[in-house]
């Protein structure tokens, strides 16, 4: 399904006059009999920061192998910086930086020797590598450590070390597949404080894979949420949560897990659906989140009813993804584990 | 050409950034060789045979004397003396001596009267080596005895006269072409195969193919780094084991140049063998399984320790293809026989031809993609 047929939303981007730097149409692509990417279409605009956004195994870093002339397009095509991947797949390489899921610089060279072997392997006259190098060294704020050897750098670091690989050949288009897996918050804060200082001064666009929905939120332009390799909604951030009704998510949590309150809880004015998690928990998505907490309070009061935990939140890009595919996009990473602590010896039932 | 050598650069760097990698890549072949080359000396020295003398006449005693000739000089052996034959025959049953030499009664009067004189000789044939020298020692000490006492002008007999082209060549130099060949298989396996397949699975390959280096820079660039590395595994190994086991022919302009041949076209020979057997295999395990079983099929039927010649066919087979075949008959031809290029020139172009044979096939399996 293309992002067209998927939602409302259009899969075209809406930046006035801004050229596309990647188009890609109806694209495929099958193992044998299983289909990893469904029949996806999307386009980019140039200086655009565009996610494609999913749990692990949707498709996502199938979509930017194929669009990074990693792995063969079974069908369909797709256009980066004006270039076939198929036809031209030389042409594509030239224009693109890539900055793979896993850390792959050689820990046993220096970040300079790093960075100058892959600006060879771009073909960087020489000349003009020594100046790229310090560029992007600075842009990462790295120059400290241009000397040291990769192994003695942090996570963060490295992480920033492999983005600076990525641009050291100056590319039009930067893929960037899960760019802060695995670091810690503040490093992961860091690197998107750089992405966005990247965009700003160097024009580039970029086209970033994640599960992480804050991550999609803070730094895409427009995001794509991917699902069993389909393209499922597409807008921007603001576009997606307006396009789930209700502006606020209720999350309360009552002290008894009684199934009535789905029932009582839907009935409320403005309440658009309602989640149960277990264990008396219950998302509601609401027009108004005020409202709701007050009916919620004044109808646990009246019941005798007590309520462990009550917040209001605006929506989010979770309820999209609970919207578009029916389930939590964190339920695929970590399995909730029920744990009931034993009775203490001499405690009354 | 800039990338590929890029690639080059990346795989020397990484090379010479690892001294722990180089130093066991030439450390193990060197211990091999100091180990094996003094395990099997070439000559059985030190064993200890039970003399039994039941006859104590005068040529019983020029035997014994003989017995003390050989444990002064070649050291083959030592005597002791036992009273029983039976004692003698348990105690080399049990490993306690490893022969027995019995001087029956009537010996001496035998030889005088030119009586069919006999000497007993028990030995432990389940040790082929001690056995085999034993034997032949015995039975060089009985030629000597039954040699007359005064020797015809014109000899009667027939004679064979050996002539040594070579000066005497000990087990360390015997070893040393097959060791220098090792350390450079070595050098490739792990530069070639391990690393290789380390890389691809941590990704690192992938990052080389979002470039524009075409296929072919990528596999010679890999290429001519996992050769580069086994020339300077072989030159070291050369330099070092040859100061070693004692032979100065090395340093000499010619044979260092015919050396140096041998080692850059057995290093693109066992560069193309390995990159071709690892073209696709992504699991790291499938180099590590076959390191030991591999160095096994090529080196024995290569005719490094053994002749080639004594092989059954399939063995031979194996041979006539084999890299270490070439490798090997040409470092002998050169460090033990100071053969000329005439000894080596089959083995410089097979060793070629090998090399880029097997990079012509393995360039077309190795996958531009993922």
């Amino acid at each position: 399904m293309s992002a067209a047929n998927a939602s409302s939303i259009n899969g075209s981007p809406d930046t006035g006059v801004a050229p596309t730097a990647i188009a890609v149409e109806h694209i495929v692509k099958r193992y044998g009999d299983f289909e990893a990417v469904k029949d996806v279409s999307f386009s980019v605009a140039e200086g655009e920061i565009f996610g494609l956004l999913g749990p692990n195994g949707a498709g996502k870093s199938t979509l930017i192998r194929m669009m990074t002339t990693l792995i063969p397009v079974t069908a369909g095509k797709a256009i980066v910086g004006g270039h076939d991947v198929s036809k031209d797949p030389d042409d594509v390489r030239r224009t693109i930086g890539v900055i793979p899921q896993a850390l792959t610089s050689d820990q046993d060279l220096t970040v300079e020797e790093n960075l100058s072997i892959y600006a060879k392997l771009y073909s960087v006259p020489r000349a003009q590598r020594e100046k790229n190098i310090t560029a992007v060294l600075e842009a990462v704020d790295l120059s400290k450590w241009r000397k040291a050897q990769t192994k003695t750098l942090s996570g963060g670091m490295r992480r920033r070390l492999e983005i600076a690989r990525g641009l050291v050949h100056n590319p039009r288009i930067f893929f960037l597949d899960e760019p802060t897996t695995g670091l810690d918050p503040v490093s992961r804060i860091a690197v998107w404080e750089m992405l966005n200082n990247l965009k700003a001064t160097r024009n580039l666009t970029m086209l970033i894979t994640t599960h992480y929905m804050e991550e999609a939120d803070k730094l895409c332009d427009r995001i794509a949420i991917v699902d069993h390799g389909k393209l499922v909604a597409l807008g921007t951030p603001v576009e997606l949560k307006n396009s789930v009704a209700g502006a606020n998510v209720v999350e309360v949590h009552f002290d008894r897990g009684d199934d009535a309150w789905q029932g009582r809880l839907e009935k409320m004015e403005g309440v658009a659906s309602v989640h149960p998690e277990g264990s008396g928990f219950y998302r509601v998505i609401t027009k108004s989140g005020s409202k709701t907490t007050m009916e919620i309070v004044e109808l646990a009061a009246s019941l005798g009813e007590r309520l462990t935990s009550l917040s209001v939140q605006n929506t989010t890009l979770d309820d999209v993804f609970i919207h578009y595919t029916g389930r939590q996009l964190r339920d695929e990473q970590v399995k909730p584990v029920n744990f009931a602590m034993p009775p203490r010896p001499g405690m009354q039932p | 050409m800039n990338r590929m050598m890029a690639i080059v650069e990346r795989e020397m760097r990484k090379f010479f950034r690892s001294p722990m990698l180089m130093i066991m890549a030439l450390m193990m072949p060197i211990l091999q060789l100091v180990i094996i080359g003094n395990a099997f000396g070439g000559k059985i020295v030190g064993t200890h045979v039970a003399v039994v003398d039941y006859d104590h006449g005068p040529q019983a005693v020029k035997v014994r004397e003989a017995f003390d000739a050989v444990a002064v000089n070649i050291r083959t052996f030592s005597t002791i003396e036992y009273n029983s034959e039976v004692q003698a025959r348990e105690d080399v049953r049990t490993g306690k001596i490893d022969a027995a030499v019995i001087i029956p009664a009537q010996y001496s009067r035998r030889v005088y009267a030119q009586d069919a004189p006999k000497l007993g000789f028990v030995v432990d044939n389940s040790d082929l080596f001690t056995s085999s020298a034993l034997e032949a020692e015995m039975q060089s000490l009985v030629d000597a005895m039954n040699a007359p006492q005064v020797q015809d002008r014109l000899a009667k007999t027939i004679a064979l006269e050996v002539v040594e082209l070579y000066p005497y060549v000990n087990y360390l130099k015997y070893l040393l072409p097959m060791t220098v060949a090792l350390a450079m298989y070595i050098s490739v396996m792990i530069g070639g195969g391990m690393l290789y397949i380390d890389d691809k699975a941590r990704g690192v390959h992938e990052g080389y193919l979002v470039t524009p280096i075409t296929k072919l820079e990528l596999v010679f660039g890999l290429n001519i780094a996992g050769a580069i590395k086994a020339v300077l595994s072989g030159i070291c190994l050369t330099v070092i084991g040859s100061l070693i086991a004692g032979l100065g022919i090395v340093f000499h302009p010619i044979i260092m140049m015919q050396m140096l041949c041998l080692i850059v076209a057995g290093s693109i020979a066992f560069n193309g063998m390995m990159f071709l057997l690892m073209v696709r295999v992504d699991d790291p395990l499938v180099p590590r399984a076959m390191f030991g079983v591999l160095n096994v099929l090529l080196l024995y039927p290569s005719g490094a320790m053994y002749p080639a010649a004594s092989f059954p066919k399939w063995m031979q087979a194996i041979g006539v293809v084999d890299p270490f075949t070439y490798v090997i008959h040409g470092f002998k031809a050169v460090l033990l026989k100071d053969g000329g290029w005439v000894a080596i020139w089959y083995d410089l172009l097979f060793l070629v031809v090998f090399g880029i044979g097997t990079l012509l096939i393995a360039t077309p399996l190795f996958k531009r993609t993922l």
